[in-house]
C-alpha cells in the first residue's frame, strides 16, 4: 500500500495547504473518542507532530510506512502508542487517534473534484491503515513489555528467603508455583544459603494451594542442588490434601525430611545441630 | 521480525585437542554473555557445550565448533554447531539414553546437553560424521 | 600443561582450583592427590571448587573417582564451594555425585573432617565404624 511519489506530494500538498482545518478536526474528532481524558494542549500537540511528520514523509517522495523516508513519521507512531499505553488507553482508542484522519481527509476533498480524487483517497486511506495497524503493534508491544516488568516485579516481591536462626534459612513459599517461579526460588534459597554459610534450609509450602508433578519435580531439584553445595533442606507445611496428591501421583521424595510445620521443622534442625555442638564438645573433651 | 542467524561475527573454534575444549567453553561463556543469559542459562549453556565439545574430539576424531548469537525478535541467544567427520552415531535413540556410554564416560554428554539446552538437534550418518545444533535463548 | 597445586595444611591436603582445567590436567589433579594421600598420611582432603564456573560430567567423574581413591587411602574427601547455578546445571545434567561429602566453605569442610575422624576414633574399638556417605552431612 506504497503512494506513488505524486500522490505523496499531493498529501503533503492537501495537509499543509488546509494545516489549520485539518489539525483542527482531527483534534476534535479525536478528543470525541477519548471523552476529555487527555487535555486539549497535549492533544493537540500530539496531532501536531503526527501532522507535520506526515508532510515530511509525503514531501521526499514515494511514502511507504516502512521506508526510510518514513522514519520521523514512525518514531511519531511509536511514541503515541507508547504514551497512550503506560497512560491505561485502549489499542482501539489509540489507533482511533490515527483513523480519525481518514474521516478529516474525507471532509476535505468532498469538496474538491479533480481527476484523481477518488484514486487519492483510497491510495491516502491505505496509508492511514498501515500507520493504524502500526501504532497497534507498538501498543501490544509496549503492554507485553510492561506486563512482564510486572511479572519480574512480582517474583522478586513473592519469594523472600530468611534467617531463622543462626546457620538456618527458610523460604515461606505462598501461591502457585510455576516454572519461572520456582526457578527463581531455588537460585536464590541455593545464594542465600552461600551468602550466609547456611547449612540448613527449610522450604515452607503452607502457602501452596496445590502441588502437582512439576511443582514436586522443582523442589525435589532445588533439594538436591542444595545437597550437592552441602546443605541440608528440610520441606514443613504439608497439608493433608497436598500429603495425598503426593502418594497419589507417585512422587517420591525419597530420604528427605519432611515435617508438618514450620516450627517442627524448626524443631528438627536444631535437634541436627544440637548433635553436632555436643559432638565436637565431647572431641575436645 | 524474522528469526535468523546474526551472520555479523559466527565464530569458529577447531577441536582438535584438550586445551581446545576449554577454548571452546570460554568463547561460549563470551557470547552468553553478550546476549545477557541470566548466570544460571550461561552455566548450563557452558556446561552442554563442554560436554558436546568433548564428545567431537573423543568420539568424532576431532571436528569444528561454531558459536552464533540469534535474535528470534523477541528474545536473544545462543546457537552453537558441533561437526565432526567421525564415524557417526550407528543408535541414536540409544545415545541420547541416559547412562550409555561406548567411551568410558558417565554416558550423560548427550542426554545431559540435551536437557540443559532450549533446542536441540542432531544429524548423523554412520561413516559421515554428525552435526549437533544447540540453542539456548534468554529468559 | 597447568597443574592444579596442593597444599597441605596440619592433617588436611587442600585444593583450591582456580584454573579452567583441560581435562589433562584434571587427570593429572587425580593421580597427584593420591600420591600426596600418600606421602604426606593426611586423613582429609578438601576440594575446593568455589573458583570453577562449570562442572561438567568429566570434572564431576573425576570429583567421585578421586573419593573413591582417597577412600581407599583413608582419606576422607569434601567438595568445598560448590556455586548455585553450578549445582543446579548439575541436577538438570543428570549428576548426582553419589559418594562425595560436600560443604558449603572450607571452613564447614574442615569441620566435617574433623568430626568423621573423631567418630572413626571413638569407634577405634566398638563396632566397625559406618562407612556409607552420601553427598549430604
Amino acid at each position: 500500500m506504497a503512494l506513488s511519489t505524486e500522490e505523496g506530494n499531493r498529501l503533503a500538498g492537501l495537509l499543509t495547504g488546509h494545516a489549520e482545518r485539518v489539525m483542527q478536526r482531527w483534534t476534535e474528532i479525536v478528543a470525541a473518542s477519548l471523552r476529555g481524558r487527555l487535555s486539549q494542549g497535549e492533544l493537540r500537540r500530539q496531532v501536531q507532530e503526527l501532522h507535520s511528520s506526515m508532510i515530511t514523509a509525503g514531501e521526499q517522495g514515494a511514502v511507504d510506512l516502512d521506508s526510510e523516508q518514513a522514519t520521523e513519521l514512525r518514531a511519531v507512531l511509536s511514541e503515541l502508542s507508547r504514551g497512550r499505553a503506560r497512560q491505561g488507553f485502549s489499542a482501539s482508542e489509540t489507533a482511533v487517534s490515527v483513523f480519525a484522519l481518514k474521516e478529516v481527509l474525507l471532509e476535505l476533498m468532498e469538496d474538491e473534484d479533480g481527476p484523481h480524487t477518488l484514486r487519492d483517497y483510497v491510495a491516502f486511506s491505505g496509508l492511514i491503515d498501515q500507520m493504524g495497524l502500526f501504532t497497534f503493534e507498538s501498543f501490544v508491544r509496549t503492554r507485553e513489555s510492561l506486563i512482564a516488568d510486572q511479572a519480574e516485579q512480582l517474583l522478586e516481591l513473592s519469594t523472600p528467603v530468611v534467617k531463622l536462626w543462626e546457620g538456618v534459612v527458610a523460604v515461606p513459599l505462598v501461591g502457585t508455583l510455576d516454572s519461572a517461579r520456582a526457578q527463581v526460588v531455588m537460585e536464590r534459597l541455593l545464594q542465600t544459603l552461600v551468602d550466609t554459610g547456611s547449612p540448613y534450609a527449610i522450604i515452607d509450602i503452607t502457602g501452596v494451594p496445590a502441588v502437582d508433578t512439576q511443582v514436586a519435580q522443582h523442589i525435589l531439584k532445588t533439594v538436591v542442588a542444595a545437597r550437592l553445595m552441602g546443605a541440608d533442606c528440610i520441606i514443613s507445611g504439608i497439608r493433608p490434601q497436598i500429603a495425598q496428591t503426593i502418594v497419589a501421583l507417585g512422587i517420591e521424595f525419597g530420604d528427605i525430611a519432611t515435617k508438618a510445620s514450620l516450627a517442627d521443622a524448626l524443631r528438627h534442625v536444631l535437634r541436627l545441630t544440637g548433635v553436632e555442638t555436643g559432638r565436637r564438645q565431647r572431641r575436645e573433651a | 521480525m524474522t528469526a535468523g542467524v546474526d551472520l555479523g561475527q559466527p565464530q569458529a573454534q577447531a577441536i582438535r585437542s584438550d586445551e581446545d575444549v576449554v577454548r571452546v567453553r570460554q568463547l561460549v561463556r563470551t557470547v552468553s554473555v553478550a546476549v545477557k543469559l541470566s548466570l544460571v542459562d550461561q552455566t548450563k549453556v557452558v556446561t552442554a557445550a563442554s560436554e558436546l565439545a568433548r564428545n567431537t574430539l573423543v568420539y568424532g576424531g576431532g571436528g569444528m565448533v561454531e558459536v552464533a548469537t540469534v535474535d528470534n525478535g523477541r528474545r536473544r541467544g545462543v546457537r552453537i554447531v558441533f561437526a565432526d567427520s567421525g564415524p557417526g552415531i550407528v543408535d541414536l535413540d540409544l545415545a541420547l539414553t541416559d547412562g550409555y556410554t561406548t567411551g568410558g564416560g558417565l554416558g550423560l554428554g548427550l542426554s545431559g546437553a540435551r536437557r540443559l539446552v532450549d533446542e536441540f538437534d542432531i544429524q548423523t550418518a554412520v561413516g559421515e560424521g554428525t552435526r549437533i545444533t544447540v540453542t539456548k535463548w534468554s529468559r | 600443561m597447568e597443574r592444579v597445586p596442593i597444599l597441605k595444611i596440619g592433617d588436611i591436603l587442600l585444593v583450591s582450583i582456580q584454573v579452567d582445567m583441560s581435562d589433562q590436567t584434571a587427570v593429572q589433579l587425580q593421580d597427584d592427590l593420591a600420591e600426596r594421600i600418600v606421602a604426606t598420611g593426611c586423613h582429609g582432603v578438601i576440594i575446593d571448587i568455589t573458583a570453577l564456573d562449570i562442572v561438567d560430567s568429566f570434572v564431576g567423574r573425576m570429583l567421585s573417582t578421586i573419593a573413591s581413591i582417597s577412600k581407599v587411602l583413608d582419606a576422607e574427601t569434601v567438595v568445598v564451594g560448590m556455586r548455585p547455578a553450578v549445582a543446579i546445571t548439575l541436577v538438570e545434567l543428570g549428576l548426582s555425585l553419589n559418594g562425595i561429602r560436600t560443604a558449603l566453605n572450607v571452613e564447614r569442610g574442615m569441620e566435617l573432617i574433623a568430626a568423621a575422624h573423631a567418630d572413626e576414633r571413638e569407634l577405634a574399638f566398638e563396632d566397625e565404624p559406618d562407612t556409607e556417605t552420601t553427598a549430604s552431612s
